[in-house]
């Protein structure tokens, strides 16, 4: 019998102070740059409640007496028996807000308790992350039993699901970060291979044309088969072929080779390289020596269908503002002042800080709110303009060690929940990081999640205490015992 | 464990991504740093006071007074009484609601910014609007200066100010759309005196770009410095006679004070008044299509033949070069004949001696003397005494502009070789080909300044000064500029003769034979040429040119009248009155002042229709 509630004495001491620290940092770095975007002169007290700094420093604090309730109040060996009731009491809740729900920025996903909202799908992190570490750390869990897989596949893509149906779709993207804790609990990588390549055939088909991007799918597959059975002799004819490819219609222009003329350059790419291509399937299929080998294949074929129904995913299944954002990113239309506007806004905020950035409360975009939506999702303008280069690189800095610290304290924990439950929390807070700094800095298209710790909010500020801390306090217990939770 | 080095090192590399990224951004590329100023900081400009235009006597020509644009933020605009409002500024009420619907439109894309409504509105219709400004939600005024010109004279020197085109920003950087310029005359001319600095405000502004407070407690605000004022050459007073000598004639005087360079009237005639200048917005389109040109500034762009009165530099270069001595005669049988050809003259005693041949004018005598210099041993054949004779003239600030501070001023014509070549075939032309340069007609076009800045030259006997429209120049280039003398490298002594037959012309008994009797004035000893140029355009120009006292010579003057006849008859008596006026303050020779300004030489001109 567990009990709820944890008695321990001494146990103060072994909490990662690494982890402790940057919570810290990070919450007052948020607090003093969300102070600073909606600083007025006529509201310029840090405690005024009527202000969103007022409020976040409410957050801050509940959320720092949820950290401590959770490190020395809760007894970590009950929660795994209680994460599929959380889990389902939060799927409910998901499934609730499409209906009772009311609609901010054309997405329904907010409960409002007065003039409180709060957020569900933030909270369904934590109870994803939970459930995913308790159903894969059961004895005998093993993704290559097809039942397990499915299962484990389930309490991701459930959520995944009705926050698609919020209409959130930057939140539902953060679950597919937990692909890496598959990788790390035994997918093979090549799946990660095959995500990361069907994103580049998507933009290379939209930014450049489908026949672009079948070129480059074959052109990769006889480069990886070159990598893969180390026979020069591909790679060097891949790569005339490339070459080729490159002077075709220079070559046209000579009389003799007007013939060239007849099919457009890419089409000779493609007989170029069917040759090439044949022969290297053929090795796949014959021999089995090839590590990987099928899903390689299944890659390619899957790739080329993907080339050709790109436009339709694009033109049929994206929302049309998504599609704008996508468009916008990639540069086939500018629209400064209506799609492109918040982005355009944010890049000059960020590139006109310079190496030591304005000074705090100095940014003049972000005192006069060039930038919407710059206390919660583009709260790193703020960090850009006025603590400049210095600060953005520390920020990033301080992110990275946390992600890195998570992984390396979960690798190091025998008790499986604890070690999966880490790689969750790693694998959210990577996406929410990356996607967010890569939107603000025009590098990814405008999803809007916020940025951990420092966005300003309530829910966020609540669930991403709470992601940290339980790994936290799992990751005391090692420190004690180093004996399973569960 | 190998996947675990895998994962660290795929996020190292995304965070590298990340970070090559925010370094392009913040430290390689300046774009986002000129967009953040252009987004948040507004430089609201103090415009400076333009410098005021003076004569030497210091009376203001040019001032300045204050105007009101009205200016408009259409977004604070509530109802209002458009009747009223329409009434106090004057407005067509159409076009008031035309604006309004226009703003109305656009309003997503004018957010808060503000506009110019009405421009130059008078310090009384102001007035009438700042009583009851408060019922104009959205409505504000600015003050702006523009320019008053208190004294009725002058009005084709000073130019006009508008707001600065497009080509000219092109090339002044620091001037900006809705700047007031100097577009003609002595505002173009000393723009960079009179403009004085512009100051300004930096304001910080919003999203919305409304301006919230000063960017950095306003230390980094110029004051506006105001321009400086301007001094002219011009005396205020006779300029205004001379407008008055002309009304009703096409022409131009030009009066310069030898010594100095400095002139003192330039009228053009018919001209702009000082009211068209003010109101140069309105009556522009009028004043462009008046076939009489005010807009044209005879007395610096027309290239007229000089006539007679360029005998006198025929005069100082035949003694200069040794071809002819005061004492040389020459007979006129009525003319000069000559194979080919004959070149008329008047009736006078003969043969004449140099001396009396300015005073007589006598054609024969000048065919004579040009003969002589193009046929100067000294330098032959004679394309090499042509060119020896046209440095000589051009010396004389003939053919080139003399670089008076009339931006508009043209440098005349003279012929070259080439010309006489295309005309009559190489090296087959002679002296009789080119005679009628010897009398100032055919090829040679000067204009009413370079004829008046002979007089100086003759006045002077031996030197000009640039001639110039002010007292003050404002940097030591321009005053080395307008001091320097411009020796014409004829000996002074030489100069004597002809300004005997000069005097002579004015002041010689009654009979005796002086072309320019009616110049005379007691107790004055003005020395003057006529002239009468014949040109393909009618009626002869009537040309004086004079300068007095003979001693010591305190003013210039070449007065130019088109179709008027002979120099004598309308020109000279001009002459005298401006010289009159100038040094004596009053003019004692009332009938000779009311026959001019009564006498109407004006020719018909039809309005030609534009040809293609």
């Amino acid at each position: 019998m567990t009990q709820l509630y944890y008695t321990g004495g001494s146990n103060g001491r072994k909490v990662d102070f690494g982890l402790l620290l940057s919570y810290l940092f990070l919450v007052l770095y948020g607090w003093l740059n969300i102070y600073s975007a909606v600083y007025s002169d006529e509201h310029s007290f840090i405690l005024d409640f009527s202000q969103r700094y007022g409020l976040q420093f409410v957050w801050v604090v509940l959320s720092v007496i949820v950290a401590i309730f959770l490190l020395y109040i809760i007894n970590p060996r009950s929660l795994p028996p209680l994460t599929p009731l959380m889990y389902v009491v939060m799927l409910i809740m998901l499934a609730a807000v499409i209906f009772v729900g009311k609609e901010v920025n054309g997405s329904k996903s907010w409960f409002f308790i007065g003039s409180f909202g709060l957020q569900p799908a933030e909270f369904s992190k934590i109870t994803t992350a939970l459930l995913l570490s308790y159903v894969m750390s059961k004895y005998g869990f093993s993704l290559s039993n097809r039942k397990d897989a499915i299962r484990s596949a389930l309490v991701v893509i459930a959520p995944i699901m009705l926050i698609l149906l919020e209409k959130e779709t930057g939140s539902a993207l953060v679950y597919i970060g937990l692909i890496l804790v598959f990788y790390m609990e035994g997918l093979s990588g090549w799946f990660i291979i095959f995500g990361l390549g069907i994103i580049a055939i998507f933009v290379a088909t939209i930014a450049g044309s489908p026949l672009l991007s079948v070129i480059c799918t074959l052109a990769a597959g006889c480069l990886i088969r070159f990598v893969a059975a180390r026979k020069t002799n591909w790679f060097l004819s891949a790569i005339a072929v490339i070459v080729l490819m490159g002077f075709i219609p220079r070559l046209a222009e000579i009389p003799a080779l007007e013939f060239l003329k007849i099919f457009k350059p890419e089409i000779w790419a493609i007989l170029l390289f069917i040759p090439h291509s044949v022969l290297w399937l053929r090795d796949l299929i014959l021999r089995k020596d090839f590590r990987g080998g099928g899903y390689l294949f299944l890659s390619i074929v899957l790739g080329i269908i993907m080339v050709f129904s790109v436009n339709f995913i694009f033109d049929k299944v994206l929302q049309p503002h998504q599609k704008a954002r996508i468009e916008n990113l990639m540069g086939i239309t500018e629209d400064l002042r209506g799609i492109g506007y918040n982005v355009h806004q944010s890049k000059i905020a960020i590139g006109s800080g310079g190496f030591l950035g304005k000074g705090f409360l100095n940014g003049t975009q972000t005192k006069y709110n060039f930038v919407p939506e710059q206390s919660t999702d583009f709260i790193f303008c703020t960090v850009g303009e006025e603590w400049g280069f210095l600060g953005c690189i520390v920020l990033l800095g301080v992110y990275i060690f946390m992600i890195i610290r998570i992984i390396l304290l979960a690798s190091k924990n025998h008790d499986t929940f604890s070690r999966i439950y880490g790689y969750c929390v790693a694998s959210i807070f990577l996406m929410h990081v990356v996607i967010n700094i890569g939107m603000t800095i025009g590098l990814l298209p405008v999803i809007g999640i916020p940025l951990p710790f420092l966005s300003y909010g309530g829910s966020s500020m609540m669930s991403f205490t709470i992601l940290l801390f339980i790994f936290i306090r799992l990751d005391m217990e090692r420190r004690n015992k180093n004996a399973p939770v569960a | 464990m190998d996947k675990k080095i895998l994962l660290i090192s795929g996020i190292i590399v995304i965070a590298i991504c990340l970070t090559i990224r925010l370094f392009y951004l913040q430290i390689v590329d300046s774009r986002y740093k000129i967009n953040a100023e252009n987004n948040a900081l507004s430089y609201q400009t103090k415009y400076p006071a333009r410098g005021e235009i003076k004569d030497r006597n210091g009376n203001t020509l040019v001032g300045n007074k204050t105007t009101y644009d009205i200016m408009i933020t259409p977004i604070d605009v509530k109802e209002f009484d458009t009747i009223d409002f329409c009434n106090t500024f004057h407005l067509d009420y159409q076009t008031l609601v035309k604006k309004l619907e226009n703003y109305r439109q656009n309003r997503r894309k004018i957010g808060y910014q503000t506009f110019t409504l009405i421009k130059q509105v008078s310090a009384k219709d102001y007035n009438l609007f700042a009583e009851k400004a408060y019922k104009f939600p959205g409505f504000y005024a600015i003050s702006r200066t523009a320019r008053i010109y208190p004294y009725q004279a002058g009005a084709s020197l000073y130019g006009y100010i508008n707001e600065a085109d497009s080509a000219y920003l092109a090339k002044h950087s620091e001037y900006k759309r809705g700047d007031y310029v100097g577009i003609t005359g002595l505002e173009r001319s000393y723009e960079d005196v009179l403009c004085g600095k512009k100051g300004y405000n930096i304001m910080v502004r919003d999203v919305h770009n409304r301006v919230r407070q000063s960017f950095r407690h306003g230390e980094l605000d110029v004051e506006a410095v105001p321009g400086k004022d301007l001094i002219a050459s011009i005396d205020g007073p006779l300029q205004q006679y001379g407008e008055k000598l002309m009304s009703n004639k096409v022409g131009s005087i030009v009066a310069i004070e030898p010594s100095t360079g400095e002139i003192l009237c330039i009228v053009s005639a018919p001209g702009l008044s000082v009211e068209d200048l003010s109101n140069i917005r309105q009556e522009y389109s009028r004043i462009a299509a008046d076939p009489y040109k005010p807009m044209f500034n005879r007395a610096v762009m027309s290239a007229y033949p000089p006539g007679s009165v360029f005998k006198t530099v025929n005069a100082l270069i035949a003694q200069q070069n040794g071809v002819i001595t005061p004492q040389t005669k020459f007979s006129c049988a009525r003319g000069f004949f000559y194979s080919g050809g004959k070149m008329g003259c008047h009736g006078h005693r003969t043969p004449l001696d140099l001396k009396e041949s300015i005073m007589m004018s006598c054609n024969a005598y000048y065919a004579n003397v040009f003969r002589a210099i193009m046929r100067d041993p000294a330098h032959q054949p004679i394309a090499n005494a042509f060119e020896h004779w046209k440095e000589q003239v051009i010396k004389f600030g003939f053919g080139v502009k003399l670089g008076s501070d009339f931006p508009a001023e043209l440098q005349g014509t003279l012929p070259s070789i080439k010309t006489y070549d295309r005309i009559h075939g190489q090296g087959r032309w002679n002296a009789f080909n080119i005679l009628s340069l010897a009398i100032g007609q055919g090829e040679v076009g000067a204009t009413p300044l370079q004829i008046a800045n002979l007089a100086a030259i003759i006045a002077n006997r031996g030197y000009y000064i640039i001639p110039h429209l002010i007292k003050n120049p404002p940097d030591s280039a321009r005053r080395a500029k307008y001091t320097q003398k411009h020796w014409v490298d004829v000996d002074a002594q030489h100069f004597e003769p002809v300004v005997q037959g000069m005097y002579l012309a004015v002041n010689a008994p009654q009979g005796a034979g002086g072309t320019a009797r009616r110049a005379f004035i007691n107790d004055i000893e003005v020395c003057g040429k006529t002239g009468t140029a014949q040109n393909p355009h009618g009626k002869d120009h009537s040309v004086f040119m004079c300068f007095a006292p003979k001693d010591n010579p305190k003013i210039a003057v070449c007065v130019y009248l088109e179709n008027s006849g002979a120099g004598g008859t309308w020109a000279a008596p001009v002459a005298s009155l401006v010289v009159e006026k100038y040094l004596k303050g009053e003019v004692s020779r009332k009938d000779v002042e009311q026959a001019v300004i009564h006498q109407n030489l004006k020719v018909f001109v039809p309005i030609k229709a534009k040809r293609r």
